[in-house]
Formats: structure tokens, sequence, C-alpha cells
């Protein structure tokens, strides 16, 4: 019973984490330290230190990592599934909702003309972020060639995001290799 | 259920493959979603604007968003499902076996050329938005939309006061496409 009680409470303290956190990422990880590190001490501040290293070299949503990581500190596989469902819900419900709104008012001229803003406003939110991003990239040749090139192909070719991105962990390794057969 | 399928593989893939964040992302949804013939362009720049604009991770609002526009219920379920599968499979490893081989030299190497690669699929998707959502299908016609240019430019210089949010953003640029689409 009291395993249950334990499950239930991962998957509700997710599900407000989910809820009540707008913008993802880096607003995520305030939120997270403050309910689950500072009030619940689920996991120490080490671990989440831990968990943020993880999370920038993995793929994914921080929101998804944190919760699986933090879920299974505390319970194991049942918990990092619990709390993942927690987290993931929220959103899931509030989009289902905002979708079949739209699908019911799809003919309202109105909320055609919002959404046609919303559309001519969103690239500002995309510069924004890649703006927020940018500050993390050190300026060097390399950084800069990699740029160039990865804008040049994504804007002018079809060629495979996917590809793209497997390529450039490839040369990654091939430069590591030929930097350290010359420190040699 | 093939095109569930489908959807699912999809958002497994778009899910596995982003580094750096939801914005990350969107470079990927352009080009399964509407280079695969399921979404039109406006259609993802509307939904960038609502996921940003409700609470949860990004990627999560933008799977289910993108399912149910193609599938329905179902859709939303697979794709959700798809996106979120890569994390959690990754990271209950991680957890369950040692996070010593993310800490090693050439993964950290290849995440530090990731990021400057990254950041140049955010600004050719950034840049084709702007271009298609100002001049429509520029490739095949100019369709020359100033309302939009009018609502890019106002929301860029509003975006420069630090106190207003990307939901702030998102609902005055709601609200002058209300207002002067009328026009």
């Amino acid at each position: 019973m009291t395993k249950l009680k334990m499950y239930l409470d991962i998957f509700i303290t997710f599900f407000k984490i989910g809820l009540f956190t707008f913008g993802g990422g880096y607003a995520m990880i305030g939120v997270m330290q403050r309910d689950i590190v500072e009030k619940k001490k689920w996991i120490d501040e080490d671990t989440m230190l831990e968990l943020i290293t993880i999370s920038e070299a993995t793929p994914g949503p921080f929101a998804i990592n944190g919760a699986t990581y933090i879920g299974y500190h505390k319970a194991k596989f049942l918990g990092s599934l619990f709390a993942t469902l927690g987290v993931v819900l929220p959103s899931f419900i509030v989009i289902l909702m905002v979708s079949l709104f739209l699908q019911a008012f799809s003919d309202n001229t109105t909320l055609q003309n919002a959404l046609a803003g919303i559309g001519a406003g969103v690239p500002v939110l995309i510069f924004h972020a890649l703006f927020k991003l940018s500050k993390k990239v050190k300026i060097n040749l390399i950084n800069g060639l990699l740029l160039v090139i990865a804008f040049m192909v994504s804007f002018f070719t079809n060629f495979s995001v996917v590809l793209l991105l497997i390529l450039t962990a490839v040369f990654a390794l091939i430069y590591t290799a030929i930097e350290r057969r010359m420190q040699a | 259920m093939i095109e569930l399928l489908e959807l699912f593989l999809i958002f497994f893939k778009i899910g596995l493959f982003t580094f750096g964040g939801g914005y990350a992302m969107i470079p990927l949804i352009r080009q399964e979603m509407v280079n695969g013939g399921y979404l039109t362009i406006d259609q993802v720049n509307q939904f960038i604007g609502i996921a940003e604009s409700t609470p949860g991770p990004f990627a999560v609002n933008m799977a289910t968003f993108a399912g149910y526009h193609t599938y329905g219920v179902w859709g939303s379920v697979f794709a959700t499902l798809g996106v979120v599968l890569p994390s959690f499979i990754i990271i209950l490893s991680i957890a369950y076996f040692s996070d010593k081989f993310i800490k090693t030299k050439p993964v950290q190497t290849i995440l530090k050329f990731l990021k400057p690669v990254i950041l140049g699929l955010i600004l050719s998707a950034g840049l084709s938005v702007l271009l298609h959502s100002i001049l429509g299908d520029y490739f095949v016609s100019v369709d020359f939309d100033y309302t939009a240019l009018i609502i890019f430019v106002v929301v860029l210089g509003l975006s420069f006061y630090k106190k207003l949010t990307p939901i702030h953003l998102v609902l005055i640029s709601a609200v002058l496409g209300m207002t002067l689409y009328l026009f």
C-alpha cells in the first residue's frame, strides 16, 4: 500500500510540474530544483547537477530526461514510468483540448486571423531561442564554418537533417583522432 | 495502423536526434512532416506559437499537436509516445548502468561539434519560416503579405523588452493578426 502511495506521489508531483511549467528547458530545471531537491528531497544537489550534465549530452526534452532520471532514483523502473507519464500527461491533455477547439472553430475568420498573426510572430521566437543558444557556443573558425555549412545545406538543399547530424559526429571523431596523433 | 506506426517512427527519430532543447526539433519537424506531406509550413508555424504558450515541454506539445492533426487522437498518442521513448530509454539505461560513457572525450567532442551545426539548422529554419510567412511559397511565386511583415517587425521590436515572455509575444501576435488582417 505504501508503495502504491509512493508511485501516486511521484505521478502527482510530476503532473503538477508538467501542468505549471511554461517554456520548458531552463524553466523546468528551476522548478525541479525547487520541488524535487528542496521540498521533496528525492535527490540531492549533486544528483541534480549530474542530471543537468546528462541531459545536455543526451537527446530529448529536459522534462522527460529529468522525470525519468529522478523517478528511477526514487523508485526504480516504475518510479521513472510514473514520473514520465506524470510530466507528459498535462501537455497531452491541454494540446488535445486546444486541437479540438481549433477544429471546432476552423471556419471562424477571427480565429484564422489570430493564427496567421501567430505564424507571422513565430520567427521572432525562433530567432530569440537562437540568440540564447548561441551564447553557449564559442566563436572560432571551426564553429563558424560548421554553422555556415549547416545553414547553407539546410536552407538551399533538402539534405537529411538526421544524416547531417550523423556526419557531424563522424567528423568530430575524425578530428579528435587527428588532433591526438598530432600531439603524440 | 501502418500510418500510426509510421507517425510513431517519425517522432521516434525526431526525439532521438533533438539535441539542445525544443527549438532544435524544428528543422527535423519541417523536414519530416512538411516534406512528408503531413503538415503545411503555416501549420507548423502556428503549432510552434501554440506549443510555446501552453504548459509542458515544447517537444511533447508539438508531437501531440502534429499527431492529432494527422490522425486524430490516436495520432497524438503515437506521436507523443514516439517523441518521449528515446529519452526515456536512454536516461533509464544511463541511470541503470552508468553515466561514464557520456563523459568520455569522443562523446564530449561530438557534442561540442553538434552545437554550431544545430545553430545553423535553427537559423535556416527561422529564416525560411520568416520568408514563407511574408512571401508565401517564394520558390513558386511571390505572394507578398504586408500584414505579416508588419506583425513580424512589431513583435521583433517588442521582443527587446526583457519583461515580455514568449507567451506575451504569441498573444500580441494573435491580437495583431485578429485586427490587422481585417483591413
